[in-house]
């Protein structure tokens, strides 16, 4: 411990603060700042994404839509649920850190890690069935590359088969896919980041180091976990809702 | 030594403040997860409505309720409304940014004009 360190503890009190601030207040407006400056790149880093999809969604209308008609809405709708009620938790977590009462604060941090991993799984399921009805885009799986069964129109309708819209080729709902794995991808290694983060959280409160007067890493890492959802609430809006073809399939 | 008298006076003054006056209620929080819910089971709803559909209402609809979704979140979840002005303008900043880039590319590349 350096002097300058040791003088400001004895001076304020509490050993969470760090010597170049003057109090608790001036470090945790330090660090909220800090992670509202990093969410803005974060804003950037999913924008150049949606653009991407937003861009190539209009260059191939028919064969978007053929892609987007075969996503899971019931799957993606349970995990949108399952991410608000998350973000309720680490909400009611950050709360409960900030009036200094421990069991509920662990609890609502273990209920909210439990939700993150809840949403994975579900996103493992569907990232599964893609994997069955071949729709990896290119050589990602070696022996799996893409090549889905394409639904005839005089056969009965196979949901594991992709209906073409008319117009859209092979090739084009490739691309879609290259998108889509790649944001629900990124969103998804943003979730487990978080739940590695939530981890800890539940590692320190457990040891009891956070309390009213130092709580500032339950706030950020609640901000980052409350970004993580509203990214996918625009993900679930923008890939699976809104079509451009006929509709669900 | 005047400082510290001064900051052990006012401190712990201004975190007593905090918790209650500056940040949302428990039962605040029930209420917009409860929104939340209903505004998606309203979402996904609207998707199998032909007549949303065939009116064009459908893709406004599903933005409007993913902007009010957003807003809720960030406003209350993320408690923007109730914290210093500068987060709020840090994130305003950047999603003006962000959206302004995302129109001026879409209209270089034409995107509208289909």
């Amino acid at each position: 411990m350096t002097e300058s360190h040791a003088a400001t503890q004895e001076i304020h009190g509490h050993p969470a603060l760090q010597h170049h601030f003057e109090n608790m207040e001036q470090q945790r407006e330090a660090g909220t700042l800090g992670m509202w400056v990093f969410l803005v790149t974060e804003i950037m880093f999913f924008g150049g994404m949606f653009l991407a999809y937003t861009l190539y969604r209009s260059s191939f209308p028919a064969a978007f839509a053929s892609a987007s008609n075969h996503l899971d809405i019931t799957l993606g709708a349970v995990n949108t649920g399952v991410l608000i009620l998350s973000s309720f938790t680490m909400a009611l977590a950050v709360y409960f850190t900030q009036v200094g009462n421990r069991r509920p604060q662990i609890l609502c941090l273990v209920l909210t890690l439990i939700l993150g991993l809840a949403f994975l799984g579900i996103k493992a399921v569907e990232y599964h069935d893609k994997y069955t009805d071949r729709l990896i885009p290119g050589h990602l799986i070696p022996g799996a590359s893409f090549g889905p069964q394409i639904q005839e129109h005089d056969q009965p309708i196979d949901h594991h088969k992709l209906h073409l819209l008319p117009g859209a080729t092979v090739k084009q709902v490739e691309m879609f896919y290259w998108i889509y794995f790649a944001m629900t991808g990124m969103h998804a290694l943003h979730m487990i980041i978080g739940a590695g983060l939530l981890t800890f959280l539940i590692i320190f409160s457990v040891k009891g180091r956070f309390d009213p007067e130092y709580h500032s890493p339950v706030e950020v890492i609640g901000l980052y976990w409350h970004f993580v959802d509203i990214v996918w609430i625009v993900i679930f809006t923008v890939v699976y809702l809104i079509p451009t073809g006929n509709g669900p399939a | 030594m005047a400082d510290a008298t001064e900051l052990e006076r006012t401190a712990p003054a201004a975190r007593a403040r905090r918790p209650n006056a500056r940040h949302p209620s428990p039962r605040e929080y029930i209420r917009i997860a409860m929104i939340l819910g209903i505004v998606t089971a309203a979402e996904v709803a609207i998707y199998y409505i032909d007549w949303v559909r065939e009116n064009g209402l459908l893709i406004p609809l599903l933005f409007l309720f993913s902007l009010i979704k957003f807003s809720l979140v960030v406003l209350w979840f993320m408690h923007l409304r109730f914290d210093s002005r500068t987060y709020a303008r840090f994130f305003v900043m950047g999603l003006a940014g962000a959206v302004t880039l995302f129109l001026v590319v879409l209209l270089t590349f034409r995107t509208f004009a289909g």
